[in-house]
């Protein structure tokens, strides 16, 4: 690694350092697009995110693509009903990795109101691995460009090599996750123990 | 606008062989409905829609309510034979005694529609229906064909209670997916058992959740499937 002095003292004098790593790493979170879709009214305030006022575009974000695979991160946006989770997953599914996922909004990270409710899926992160969790009903644009924000600080962090690879450069990892299946009373399996082993309840 | 009575007897009157019944509202909006025979339900819908004075053009709202079966217990005053010794003589004295007989009063699943007339500025009028049982006789007739605002709320009825609309264009689920069994708005429903982790529970969820805990537990300790 070089030595941060060293490197500022070098760019003074025209010289650009920098590593592999760095240089990756800047790129992909420089250009984060995420997937257009919403799925509740935590949309409307991700909508809010994306205009003039709070200008997601700032930090790169500004194509939303309307395809998954030209997508790089979902935002779920929104309470995600039994109905739509297998969707969902299958979208995760076939967006082209790196790909990441903020639970956006109380329904999104745990059901939010609706979690004892018979339709709506208590968490997407029984199902897809989530990267930034954020609470709130609905969470505000600041929220939401925190989350990303801190999105981009992950991607930041990563290491292309060794033990904490990411899942997309690691050959052994599982990129695919399994749809849940609509069954006669509820999703079959009802998590992805894989992706979501049982919390521990504290009492 | 005219009083529930005065509907009643219009209906009547128009409609041959249409029985109708008053269904009273104690409360203060005493807002009475009228409940209609599943029989003759369409054409009396369609008298309301039509009738110059009434002119019942916006059905507003479609609703399904679920009785369950009711147990009654009643006391009965039985008289019987009984056996006595009177003054050393062996008589047969008849008794009067009180006896608790219970029946079941089966529950029935009912539709209630609300109906305001745009036209004359009046409304609403309430009309009601009910099926014969809550299990296998839950036919009524689909008012859809009369006012076309019915068709997703009744479909909706359908999903969630399990009310069955004859005539209905596209009797399909709305919010549930198609492979689904149960009608989740029923009162005997029970929902999924997917409380594994209830970070804030209490009541009646606190129970469900320490239950689902101590058979994860149980699973795990005859080595089932731990992940």
């Amino acid at each position: 690694m070089v030595d941060e002095g060293l490197k500022i003292e070098l760019g003074k004098q025209g010289v650009f350092v920098t590593t592999i790593e760095e240089l990756y790493n800047w790129g992909r979170r420089s250009s984060i697009w995420p997937m257009q879709f919403g799925l509740a009214c935590c949309a409307i305030e991700m909508i809010a995110t994306t205009m003039a006022r709070y200008d997601l575009a700032r930090f790169g974000a500004e194509v939303f693509r309307p395809s998954p695979r030209q997508a790089d991160m979902m935002i779920i946006s929104g309470t995600v009903t039994k109905k739509m989770a297998p969707q969902v997953v299958r979208l995760y599914n076939q967006m082209a990795e790196p790909k990441y996922v903020i639970a956006m909004g109380a329904c999104a990270i745990s059901g939010g109101p609706f979690k004892q409710g018979y339709n709506v899926l208590k968490g997407i992160d029984r199902y897809i691995p989530v990267d930034v969790h954020i609470p709130g009903c609905p969470p505000r644009p600041e929220a939401l460009l925190q989350a990303f924000i801190k999105l981009q600080e992950k991607i930041d962090g990563q290491h292309l090599t060794g033990e904490g690879r990411p899942r997309f450069l690691d050959a052994a990892a599982q990129g695919e996750f399994p749809v849940p299946e609509q069954g006669a009373h509820d999703l079959e399996p009802s998590s992805n123990k894989g992706v979501w082993p049982l919390p521990v309840v504290i009492r | 606008m005219k009083t529930v009575e005065d509907i009643k007897a219009a209906i009547e009157a128009a409609v041959p062989g249409a029985r109708v019944a008053i269904v009273t509202n104690p409360g203060p909006s005493a807002q009475h409905s009228l409940r209609l025979e599943p029989e003759s339900a369409v054409a009396v819908a369609k008298f309301l829609r039509d009738d110059a004075d009434l002119a019942l053009d916006f059905l507003s709202n479609v609703t399904g309510v679920d009785y369950l079966d009711k147990e009654i217990a009643e006391k009965i005053q039985v008289k019987r034979q009984v056996t006595k010794v009177v003054d050393g003589v062996e008589q047969t004295v008849e008794e009067t005694a009180e006896e608790t007989r219970k029946r079941v009063e089966p529950g029935y699943l009912e539709v209630v529609y609300h109906l305001f007339s745009v036209a004359k500025k009046h409304g609403p009028v309430i009309l009601r229906m009910r099926t014969e049982n809550r299990t296998d006789k839950v036919e009524l007739p689909s008012v859809t064909p009369i006012w076309r605002s019915a068709e997703f709320q009744e479909r909706e009825v359908f999903d969630l209670f399990g009310v069955v609309f004859k005539g209905h264009p596209d009797l399909r689920r709305i919010l549930m997916w198609d492979g689904f069994k149960d009608h989740p708005m029923r009162r005997d429903y029970v929902d999924p058992d997917d409380y594994e982790y209830e970070p804030t529970a209490h009541d009646k969820v606190l129970a469900r959740a320490t239950a689902h805990q101590a058979e994860e537990q149980t699973e795990a300790a005859q080595g089932g499937a731990v992940l």
